[in-house]
Protein backbone atom coordinates (compact mmCIF):
# COMPACT_ATOMS: atom_id res chain seq x y z
CA UNK A 1 0.00 0.00 0.00
CA UNK A 2 1.18 3.29 -0.76
CA UNK A 3 1.59 5.86 2.00
CA UNK A 4 -0.53 8.48 -0.05
CA UNK A 5 -3.34 5.43 -0.71
CA UNK A 6 -2.85 5.21 3.60
CA UNK A 7 -3.69 9.06 4.41
CA UNK A 8 -6.30 9.17 1.79
CA UNK A 9 -8.02 6.10 3.31
CA UNK A 10 -7.47 7.35 6.91
CA UNK A 11 -8.75 10.86 5.59
CA UNK A 12 -11.74 9.52 4.19
CA UNK A 13 -12.48 7.03 7.50
CA UNK A 14 -12.20 9.80 9.42
CA UNK A 15 -14.37 12.32 7.38
CA UNK A 16 -17.10 9.86 6.23
CA UNK A 17 -17.06 7.60 9.66
CA UNK A 18 -16.63 4.23 7.54
CA UNK A 19 -14.28 1.42 8.89
CA UNK A 20 -10.78 0.54 7.20
CA UNK A 21 -11.77 -2.81 6.03
CA UNK A 22 -14.99 -1.16 4.28
CA UNK A 23 -12.91 0.64 2.04
CA UNK A 24 -11.15 -0.35 -1.04
CA UNK A 25 -9.35 1.77 -3.92
CA UNK A 26 -12.45 1.05 -5.86
CA UNK A 27 -14.97 3.13 -3.38
CA UNK A 28 -17.09 5.60 -4.64
CA UNK A 29 -17.11 8.22 -1.78
CA UNK A 30 -20.95 8.89 -2.81
CA UNK A 31 -22.40 5.38 -4.09
CA UNK A 32 -20.28 3.18 -1.32
CA UNK A 33 -19.20 4.89 1.32
CA UNK A 34 -22.82 7.31 1.92
CA UNK A 35 -20.74 10.73 1.46
CA UNK A 36 -23.53 13.91 0.28
CA UNK A 37 -22.30 16.35 -1.67
CA UNK A 38 -20.70 18.44 1.00
CA UNK A 39 -18.25 15.71 2.44
CA UNK A 40 -17.28 15.87 -0.93
CA UNK A 41 -16.38 18.99 -1.10
CA UNK A 42 -14.79 18.72 2.35
CA UNK A 43 -12.94 15.16 1.46
CA UNK A 44 -11.29 17.54 -0.79
CA UNK A 45 -10.26 20.44 1.29
CA UNK A 46 -8.90 17.75 3.34
CA UNK A 47 -6.77 16.13 1.19
CA UNK A 48 -5.53 19.84 0.20
CA UNK A 49 -4.34 20.39 3.85
CA UNK A 50 -2.96 17.25 4.35
CA UNK A 51 -0.78 16.94 1.08
CA UNK A 52 -0.30 20.89 0.75
CA UNK A 53 -1.75 21.05 -2.83
CA UNK A 54 -4.57 23.16 -4.86
CA UNK A 55 -7.08 21.11 -6.55
CA UNK A 56 -8.51 22.79 -9.14
CA UNK A 57 -12.76 23.15 -8.67
CA UNK A 58 -12.99 21.61 -12.29
CA UNK A 59 -10.57 18.77 -11.62
CA UNK A 60 -12.08 18.19 -7.63
CA UNK A 61 -14.88 17.09 -9.67
CA UNK A 62 -13.86 14.28 -11.32
CA UNK A 63 -12.35 13.17 -7.62
CA UNK A 64 -14.81 10.91 -6.75
CA UNK A 65 -13.31 7.55 -5.50
CA UNK A 66 -10.21 6.43 -3.43
CA UNK A 67 -8.04 5.34 -6.30
CA UNK A 68 -9.46 8.47 -8.20
CA UNK A 69 -7.90 10.49 -5.34
CA UNK A 70 -4.68 8.94 -4.94
CA UNK A 71 -4.25 9.10 -8.73
CA UNK A 72 -4.43 12.70 -8.68
CA UNK A 73 -2.71 13.53 -5.52
CA UNK A 74 0.34 11.22 -6.90
CA UNK A 75 0.44 12.70 -10.13
CA UNK A 76 0.54 16.55 -8.90
CA UNK A 77 2.53 16.97 -5.78
CA UNK B 1 -19.13 32.11 25.24
CA UNK B 2 -15.17 31.79 24.02
CA UNK B 3 -14.53 34.92 22.61
CA UNK B 4 -15.68 34.25 18.76
CA UNK B 5 -14.22 36.46 16.26
CA UNK B 6 -17.14 38.19 13.91
CA UNK B 7 -15.99 39.95 10.57
CA UNK B 8 -18.95 43.23 10.08
CA UNK B 9 -19.02 44.59 6.35
CA UNK B 10 -20.38 48.29 6.52
CA UNK B 11 -19.34 48.55 10.14
CA UNK B 12 -17.71 52.41 10.24
CA UNK B 13 -21.58 54.08 10.55
CA UNK B 14 -25.29 53.09 10.59
CA UNK B 15 -26.60 49.76 11.47
CA UNK B 16 -23.11 48.18 10.74
CA UNK B 17 -21.60 50.41 13.71
CA UNK B 18 -24.21 49.60 15.94
CA UNK B 19 -23.63 45.84 15.01
CA UNK B 20 -20.23 46.36 16.13
CA UNK B 21 -21.01 48.50 19.15
CA UNK B 22 -22.68 45.76 20.46
CA UNK B 23 -20.54 42.60 19.85
CA UNK B 24 -17.95 44.37 21.29
CA UNK B 25 -19.78 44.92 24.36
CA UNK B 26 -21.12 41.36 24.41
CA UNK B 27 -17.22 40.22 24.81
CA UNK B 28 -16.98 39.04 20.82
CA UNK B 29 -13.96 39.85 18.87
CA UNK B 30 -14.62 41.54 15.75
CA UNK B 31 -12.96 42.94 12.42
CA UNK B 32 -14.84 45.61 11.13
CA UNK B 33 -14.59 46.11 7.21
CA UNK B 34 -15.09 49.86 5.53
CA UNK B 35 -13.79 51.53 2.32
CA UNK B 36 -11.70 54.10 4.21
CA UNK B 37 -11.09 52.84 7.92
CA UNK B 38 -9.74 55.95 9.03
CA UNK B 39 -13.19 57.46 9.09
CA UNK B 40 -13.84 54.78 11.59
CA UNK B 41 -14.01 56.52 15.50
CA UNK B 42 -14.38 53.73 17.69
CA UNK B 43 -10.95 52.09 19.12
CA UNK B 44 -11.50 48.85 21.34
CA UNK B 45 -8.83 46.30 22.63
CA UNK B 46 -10.98 43.67 20.94
CA UNK B 47 -11.83 45.54 17.68
CA UNK B 48 -9.58 45.86 14.53
CA UNK B 49 -10.19 47.79 11.30
CA UNK B 50 -9.69 46.31 7.57
CA UNK B 51 -10.14 48.92 4.45
CA UNK B 52 -12.37 46.64 2.13
CA UNK B 53 -14.29 47.43 -1.11
CA UNK B 54 -16.87 44.70 -1.77
CA UNK B 55 -17.02 45.59 -4.68
CA UNK B 56 -13.58 45.55 -5.94
CA UNK B 57 -13.06 41.71 -6.53
CA UNK B 58 -8.86 42.41 -6.19
CA UNK B 59 -10.16 44.12 -2.67
CA UNK B 60 -11.73 41.18 -1.50
CA UNK B 61 -9.69 38.49 -2.73
CA UNK B 62 -6.89 40.05 -0.88
CA UNK B 63 -9.09 40.03 2.10
CA UNK B 64 -9.03 36.10 1.91
CA UNK B 65 -5.44 35.95 3.82
CA UNK B 66 -7.18 38.30 5.93
CA UNK B 67 -9.29 36.33 6.95
CA UNK B 68 -7.94 33.16 6.97
CA UNK B 69 -5.85 34.68 9.58
CA UNK B 70 -8.00 36.15 11.83
CA UNK B 71 -10.54 32.60 11.15
CA UNK B 72 -14.12 34.40 11.91
CA UNK B 73 -16.85 32.29 13.51
CA UNK B 74 -19.45 34.67 12.28
CA UNK B 75 -20.11 36.97 9.13
CA UNK B 76 -22.45 39.81 9.31
CA UNK B 77 -22.72 41.04 5.38
CA UNK B 78 -23.79 44.50 6.34
CA UNK B 79 -22.45 46.85 3.34
CA UNK B 80 -25.25 48.41 1.48
CA UNK B 81 -26.30 51.34 -0.63
CA UNK B 82 -29.24 52.76 -2.14
CA UNK B 83 -29.86 54.62 -5.62
CA UNK B 84 -33.20 55.23 -5.69
CA UNK B 85 -34.88 56.83 -8.19
CA UNK B 86 -38.52 55.85 -9.98
CA UNK B 87 -38.15 53.07 -12.26
CA UNK B 88 -38.53 55.32 -15.42
CA UNK B 89 -35.68 57.63 -14.65
CA UNK B 90 -33.26 54.68 -13.72
CA UNK B 91 -30.19 54.20 -14.98
CA UNK B 92 -28.72 50.48 -15.63
CA UNK B 93 -25.53 51.52 -13.50
CA UNK B 94 -28.03 52.64 -10.47
CA UNK B 95 -29.43 49.35 -11.07
CA UNK B 96 -25.78 47.88 -11.31
CA UNK B 97 -24.29 49.36 -8.57
CA UNK B 98 -26.84 48.38 -6.15
CA UNK B 99 -27.04 44.86 -7.29
CA UNK B 100 -23.25 44.43 -6.82
CA UNK B 101 -23.17 46.19 -3.94
CA UNK B 102 -25.89 44.84 -1.51
CA UNK B 103 -26.20 41.44 -3.58
CA UNK B 104 -23.09 40.08 -5.47
CA UNK B 105 -20.73 41.15 -2.60
CA UNK B 106 -22.85 39.04 -0.12
CA UNK B 107 -22.28 35.97 -2.76
CA UNK B 108 -17.91 37.31 -2.80
CA UNK B 109 -17.41 38.05 1.07
CA UNK B 110 -19.54 34.64 2.05
CA UNK B 111 -17.29 32.47 -0.24
CA UNK B 112 -14.14 33.55 2.01
CA UNK B 113 -16.05 32.44 5.06
CA UNK B 114 -17.19 29.20 4.16
CA UNK B 115 -14.53 27.07 4.50
CA UNK B 116 -12.98 27.87 7.37
CA UNK B 117 -16.84 27.35 9.29
CA UNK B 118 -16.90 24.17 7.52
CA UNK B 119 -13.53 22.98 9.28
CA UNK B 120 -15.05 24.18 13.07
CA UNK B 121 -18.57 22.40 12.37
CA UNK B 122 -20.00 25.76 13.58
CA UNK B 123 -20.84 28.96 11.78
CA UNK B 124 -23.23 32.09 11.51
CA UNK B 125 -23.73 33.84 8.62
CA UNK B 126 -26.17 36.89 9.13
CA UNK B 127 -27.19 39.47 6.05
CA UNK B 128 -28.40 42.77 6.28
CA UNK B 129 -31.66 42.57 4.37
CA UNK B 130 -34.57 45.11 4.16
CA UNK B 131 -38.24 44.93 4.49
CA UNK B 132 -37.98 46.19 0.80
CA UNK B 133 -37.08 43.14 -0.53
CA UNK B 134 -40.56 41.78 0.81
CA UNK B 135 -42.96 44.81 0.79
CA UNK B 136 -41.83 46.76 -2.31
CA UNK B 137 -40.70 50.37 -2.31
CA UNK B 138 -41.41 53.02 -5.26
CA UNK B 139 -38.28 54.45 -6.24
CA UNK B 140 -36.61 51.43 -5.00
CA UNK B 141 -36.41 48.24 -7.74
CA UNK B 142 -32.68 48.07 -7.42
CA UNK B 143 -32.82 47.89 -3.74
CA UNK B 144 -35.45 45.90 -3.26
CA UNK B 145 -34.73 43.20 -5.82
CA UNK B 146 -31.13 43.10 -4.00
CA UNK B 147 -32.76 42.75 -0.86
CA UNK B 148 -34.85 39.84 -2.03
CA UNK B 149 -31.97 37.90 -3.61
CA UNK B 150 -30.36 38.19 -0.30
CA UNK B 151 -32.92 36.13 1.37
CA UNK B 152 -33.08 33.92 -1.03
CA UNK B 153 -29.34 33.66 -0.70
CA UNK B 154 -29.83 32.85 2.91
CA UNK B 155 -32.90 30.40 2.31
CA UNK B 156 -30.44 28.07 -0.31
CA UNK B 157 -27.05 28.35 1.72
CA UNK B 158 -28.88 27.14 4.60
CA UNK B 159 -29.97 24.02 3.54
CA UNK B 160 -26.65 23.70 1.85
CA UNK B 161 -24.76 24.09 5.43
CA UNK B 162 -27.15 23.21 7.68
CA UNK B 163 -25.60 19.80 8.38
CA UNK B 164 -22.54 21.44 9.30
CA UNK B 165 -24.42 23.44 12.29
CA UNK B 166 -24.34 26.41 10.25
CA UNK B 167 -26.96 29.02 10.32
CA UNK B 168 -27.53 31.86 7.73
CA UNK B 169 -30.15 34.10 8.26
CA UNK B 170 -31.50 37.50 6.50
CA UNK B 171 -32.58 40.25 9.09
CA UNK B 172 -34.79 42.93 7.52
CA UNK B 173 -35.21 46.41 9.05
CA UNK B 174 -37.84 48.68 8.36
CA UNK B 175 -36.99 52.09 8.90
CA UNK B 176 -34.10 52.51 10.91
CA UNK B 177 -32.82 55.69 11.87
CA UNK B 178 -29.35 56.35 10.13
CA UNK B 179 -27.56 58.41 7.43
CA UNK B 180 -29.16 55.96 4.65
CA UNK B 181 -32.84 56.88 5.70
CA UNK B 182 -32.19 60.52 6.91
CA UNK B 183 -34.15 62.20 3.63
CA UNK B 184 -36.72 59.58 3.82
CA UNK B 185 -38.42 59.72 7.56
CA UNK B 186 -41.42 61.70 7.79
CA UNK B 187 -44.10 61.89 10.37
CA UNK B 188 -46.44 60.33 7.78
CA UNK B 189 -44.44 57.14 7.85
CA UNK B 190 -44.55 56.90 11.71
CA UNK B 191 -47.71 57.07 11.45
CA UNK B 192 -48.32 53.80 9.81
CA UNK B 193 -45.59 52.34 12.36
CA UNK B 194 -47.61 49.91 14.76
CA UNK B 195 -45.00 51.12 17.07
CA UNK B 196 -45.30 54.77 16.63
CA UNK B 197 -41.27 55.02 15.88
CA UNK B 198 -38.82 54.62 13.60
CA UNK B 199 -36.62 52.22 15.12
CA UNK B 200 -32.86 52.59 16.03
CA UNK B 201 -29.69 50.70 15.18
CA UNK B 202 -29.51 49.33 18.90
CA UNK B 203 -33.17 47.46 17.72
CA UNK B 204 -31.14 45.57 14.85
CA UNK B 205 -27.98 45.10 16.87
CA UNK B 206 -30.15 43.00 19.91
CA UNK B 207 -31.31 40.86 17.55
CA UNK B 208 -27.65 40.11 15.60
CA UNK B 209 -26.47 39.12 19.38
CA UNK B 210 -29.16 37.15 19.86
CA UNK B 211 -28.84 35.49 16.45
CA UNK B 212 -24.68 34.66 16.57
CA UNK B 213 -25.07 33.83 20.30
CA UNK B 214 -26.24 29.78 21.20
CA UNK B 215 -29.73 30.74 22.08
CA UNK B 216 -30.42 30.60 18.02
CA UNK B 217 -29.37 27.44 17.03
CA UNK B 218 -32.69 26.00 15.89
CA UNK B 219 -33.41 29.07 13.61
CA UNK B 220 -31.72 29.04 9.53
CA UNK B 221 -32.66 30.08 6.88
CA UNK B 222 -35.30 32.65 7.69
CA UNK B 223 -36.11 36.28 7.50
CA UNK B 224 -36.39 38.14 10.35
CA UNK B 225 -38.03 41.08 10.39
CA UNK B 226 -37.44 44.50 12.51
CA UNK B 227 -39.49 46.94 11.69
CA UNK B 228 -41.84 48.24 14.54
CA UNK B 229 -44.70 46.27 12.94
CA UNK B 230 -44.97 47.80 9.81
CA UNK B 231 -44.79 45.22 7.25
CA UNK B 232 -46.76 41.89 8.71
CA UNK B 233 -47.14 39.27 5.95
Amino acid sequence: MSEVLDKVVEIVCNQLTVNKEDVTPDSSFVEDLGADSLDTVELVMAFEEEFGLEIPDDEAENITTIKSAVDWIEKNS
Amino acid sequence: MENKKAIVTGGNRGIGKGIVLSLLEQGYFVLATSRDSTKFDVTHPNLKLANLDVCDHASVADFQKIVNDYDPDILINNAGVTKDNLFLRMTEDDWDEVIDTNLNSVFRMTKLVVKGMLKKKWGRIINISSISGSMGNPGQTNYSASKAGVDAFSRSLAKELGSRNITVNSIAPGFIQTDMTDGLIHEEITKKIPLQRVGNVEDIASLVNFLVSEESNYITGQTLVVDGGLFMK
